[in-house]
């Protein structure tokens, strides 16, 4: 059952993906192509997926716990350190050279196959590597 | 014209839902580079529900590249070299930042987090500067 919920909610986020065009890497590089002809479709998928989580967390996390596990799980880490800045600045310089990042990514399995492959096999390889040089 | 915002507007809305689904019966935060992280660390049950989230998503793409194929064009001729780095990158920086688009950029900016909306400037400011380069480079 938990694992059946976890399956469905992946398919709406995945089909989220596919209806806000996010699965397309040129619509993300258009984006932040601020210099050139920019596309601000991006600005309104995530505008319709803030407001909608905005408006949705404080309710459900009125709830004593989640419907199937024992406890909701919020990071509580408010740090804004080097390791934050940095790391982010890396997953942008990534994003943007490509147009990609995880979720995306996975959607094009499917349909851009080899790209996809690519972008995950390395992007697994980075983590590898971070968590090597990382004292964390 | 208002096709361009509201079909982008309810793409979001139901991102953002999936995102309430998985707070709401698991009480996790929906962010995909946390996914692949526990699908790789985590063991037994923690690994086998990112899994099937991954799963879904996979399967999403899939359903629709049966019933509306149109919708799913892939991009041809993308340098694999660029791909590679890049995925390495986004690798790297998500480790290190505990989160990408969907972790920082949709859930904790949403629940008001200073450290996700640090991080969500930082990262689309970087893009932007990496889409900068690669046309630079690209109009050499």
């Amino acid at each position: 059952m938990k694992l059946l919920v976890s399956f469905i909610t992946g398919l709406i986020f995945g089909l989220g993906l596919i209806i806000s065009g996010m699965t397309n890497p040129e619509k993300v590089i258009g984006f932040l192509d601020w210099f050139g002809e920019w596309d601000p479709t991006l600005l309104y998928v995530m505008v319709g997926a803030v407001i909608t989580v905005g408006i949705g967390y404080p309710l459900i996390l009125k709830n004593e716990q989640p419907i199937l596990d024992s406890k909701f799980q919020i990071p509580s880490n408010s740090l804004i350190n080097r390791r934050l800045l940095v790391g982010s600045a890396i997953f942008g310089l990534g994003w943007g050279s490509s147009g990609y990042c995880p979720g995306p990514a996975l959607a094009n399995l499917s349909y851009n196959s080899i790209d996809a492959a690519v972008f995950i096999l390395f992007m697994i390889g980075g983590f590898q590597i971070a968590k090597l040089f990382s004292t964390e | 014209m208002l096709h361009e915002i509201i079909i982008p507007l309810l793409g979001g809305v139901t991102i953002g839902l999936s995102a309430l689904l998985l707070m709401l019966f698991k009480g996790r935060i929906a962010g995909i580079s946390g996914m692949f992280k526990g699908l790789i660390w985590e063991q037994g049950y923690e690994r086998y529900w990112r899994m099937m989230f991954i799963l879904g998503i996979i399967v999403s793409s899939l359903f629709i590249k049966l019933i509306f194929p149109s919708q799913l064009i892939a991009r041809e001729g993308f340098s694999l070299v660029i791909l590679a780095v890049s995925g390495l990158l986004v690798g790297i920086g998500t480790y290190l930042s505990n989160g990408c688009t969907s972790g920082h950029g949709v859930c904790g900016t949403a629940r008001l987090s200073v450290r996700s909306i640090a991080a969500t400037v930082t990262f689309i400011t970087f893009g932007a500067l990496a889409v900068f380069i690669v046309n630079q480079v690209a109009s050499l």
